[in-house]
């Protein structure tokens, strides 16, 4: 019995569409945000970049560099996280006023609603970071037109990486307090055990492991070398292109899996 | 015309616990169906399995035809629910909120407009579709809530106690609305809730208790079951009045929450009779027709009692 033919088959799109403009809407209306997101990263990078910077040097390395340009991909990446976990937040919020419900009960496939969900935090992530770049020559970096779309591309995937891994952690916090341990105690040192603030081949050898099986170390290095388009840079975070576009791409489609598979097994927990 | 709702055998428990405990009801098209129960008594279990947000552990349920596990798609295009927490975004204006609930449903473009100015004119809240939700007063927004409901033009509308947290003139509001779409658009109603009086307004009633169906029937014939009166006494030792009534009488009081409750044919008779006895130990004597709380006492032997903290929610 279906009262109504208007009703077709839902297919991807317009959930997602949906989905996505609400993350935009919703991020456009609540200024404060903005500057969260964006101000933190920027005063950091500033701050520790320029402080530290008269005293820093690439070792065993062909390339010199400032401490400033060293550290900016790692402030890209702190962007790309930081707008993540803000937007994922909201995942939290959804489901306690009761939001999450109406969508949950719609008919639509869970890949619809995660990636609705993903790419709007995403595509607020990237235009962030984007916004960012404009800095690069404070950096001592100039980016050519192309490198530019280079690093948008880069960028736009480490946030679906980064984003889905904040979706399949935020999904199973039943309060704002939870995501912000889980946080402090698993993206911050995502974020700091990289290399992306201080080069690991000076320092201890679990150190350097946790670097190297890190896979924000490999999204950071791909978005060095989207900037750059220089083979020598090779030698700063000792990962080639083809290496850190591969393990960007792996830990995007790993964090999408497994947002998708909580999304579908643990509707009904999600509402307890 | 199938069932609207056909519910076989349902069962559901959170690991040890039983919240369900085989549950068979129907419910048919075009009534006002509701659940009567006390909180934990298995209604809101049945109502997430129904909405298919939950997977019940055995038995089946069924939406129009479409089993709510195997065919969820289908089930859920079907319906169309109030939450007890409300589902609007209200960072989003009333719109906003129509056209997101639109898109999820498949419809776009000049039709999705044509649904959402159809809804809020239907649920008398066109005029503030450019509000943000946020400023709206709670009767409000439960009426855009219901007008979202409407647009995918759902066979049957399910509410999860629909009164909790609005005041009695909004909740007066909102059964003229849904009076209206019960008539006016054919749909069938299904609610869960702990208040009598809401109870009353229903076609037919469902009384569960502790994750089992006690009863089923229209709000008189679970009534006219009492078979007359309730007298309810208070007294200062109501065990010990309740034992000596018994033998000394030959009624069948029983002993409810501090209270001695006999249902009679005969109540002024009996009143009387009690009064001329035991006059110095009765503190009041009522004499009333029985309501659906003697319903549920009559079926379940215990009051029902609801926690009174679950009715604040957030408005």
């Amino acid at each position: 019995m279906t009262r109504d033919s208007a009703i077709r088959q839902v297919g991807l799109f317009w959930p997602c569409w949906t989905l996505w403009r609400r993350e935009i809407v919703r991020f456009l209306r609540q200024r404060s945000r903005i500057i969260g997101a964006f101000g933190t990263p920027l005063v950091f990078w500033l701050l520790v970049g320029g402080g530290l910077g008269r005293s820093f040097a690439l070792p065993d390395s062909e390339t010199s560099m400032t401490y400033l340009e060293y550290t900016y991909p790692g402030a890209i990446a702190a962007i790309l996280l930081f707008t993540s976990i803000f937007s994922m937040i909201s995942i939290i919020d959804d489901r306690r006023e009761g939001f999450m419900q109406g969508v949950l009960i719609a008919p639509v496939s869970r890949l619809a609603i995660v990636l609705g969900k993903v790419l709007g935090a995403s595509t607020l992530a990237v235009g962030q970071a984007a916004i960012f770049l404009v800095l690069a020559p404070v950096a001592d970096i100039s980016l050519s037109f192309v490198a530019v779309l280079a690093t948008i591309g880069a960028m736009t995937l480490v946030a679906l990486a980064v984003t889905s891994l904040g979706f399949w952690i935020a999904w199973r916090m039943d309060s704002v307090q939870g995501f912000h341990a889980v946080m402090n105690l698993v993206l911050m040192p995502m974020l700091v055990l990289t290399g992306a603030f201080f080069p690991p081949s000076g320092s201890a050898a679990l150190f350097r492991w946790i670097v190297k099986i890190n896979p924000m170390t490999y999204a950071i290095a791909l978005i060095r070398h989207a900037m750059y388009f220089d083979p020598s840079i090779h030698s700063v975070d000792r990962i080639g292109f083809p290496a850190a576009l591969a393990v960007s791409i792996l830990f995007a489609a790993v964090m999408l899996a497994l947002s998708v598979h909580v999304a579908t097994r643990e509707t009904a927990k999600a509402l307890q | 015309m199938p069932d609207v709702v056909s519910v076989n055998s349902l069962c559901h428990r959170y690991g040890d616990h039983v919240a369900l405990d085989g549950v068979s009801f129907n419910v048919i098209p075009g009534e006002c169906f509701g659940l009567l129960g006390p909180n934990g008594s298995g209604k809101t279990t049945l109502f997430r399995i129904l909405t298919t947000l939950l997977t019940p552990s055995g038995g089946h349920a069924m939406v129009c035809g479409h089993d709510v596990v195997t065919e969820r798609h289908n089930a859920r295009r079907q319906i169309g629910v109030v939450f007890q927490s409300p589902s609007l975004d209200i960072h989003l204006t009333v719109r906003e909120n129509l056209g997101h609930h639109g898109n999820l449903y498949g419809l776009t473009g000049d039709e999705l407009d044509h649904r959402i100015d159809e809804s809020l004119r239907a649920l008398n809240v066109a005029d503030r579709a450019s509000q943000l939700v946020k400023t709206l007063s709670g009767g409000l927004r439960r009426r855009v809530e219901l007008a979202k409901c409407l647009m995918h033009d759902p066979a049957l509308l399910i509410l999860d106690e629909p009164s909790t947290g609005l005041d009695p003139r909004a909740r007066m509001e909102l059964w003229k609305y849904l009076i209206l779409m019960q008539a006016g658009k054919g749909m069938s109603i299904l609610l869960t809730t702990h208040f009598m009086d809401e109870a009353e307004r229903c076609s037919r009633l469902a009384v569960v208790d502790r994750g089992k169906l006690v009863a089923l029937g229209t709000p008189t014939e679970l009534k006219s079951r009492i078979g007359g009166d309730c007298i309810t006494i208070e007294c200062d030792r109501p065990v010990d009045l309740c034992q000596r009534i018994t033998d000394q009488i030959g009624a069948t009081p029983s002993e409810v929450n501090g209270a001695i409750r006999i249902e009679t044919t005969d109540a002024p008779a009996l009143a009387a009779g009690l009064m001329n006895r035991y006059g110095d130990e009765l503190k009041t004597v009522t004499i009333g027709k029985p309501t659906l709380e003697d319903v549920f006492v009559h079926e379940t032997g215990h009051t029902f009692e609801t926690d009174s903290t679950d009715e604040v929610t957030s408005s």
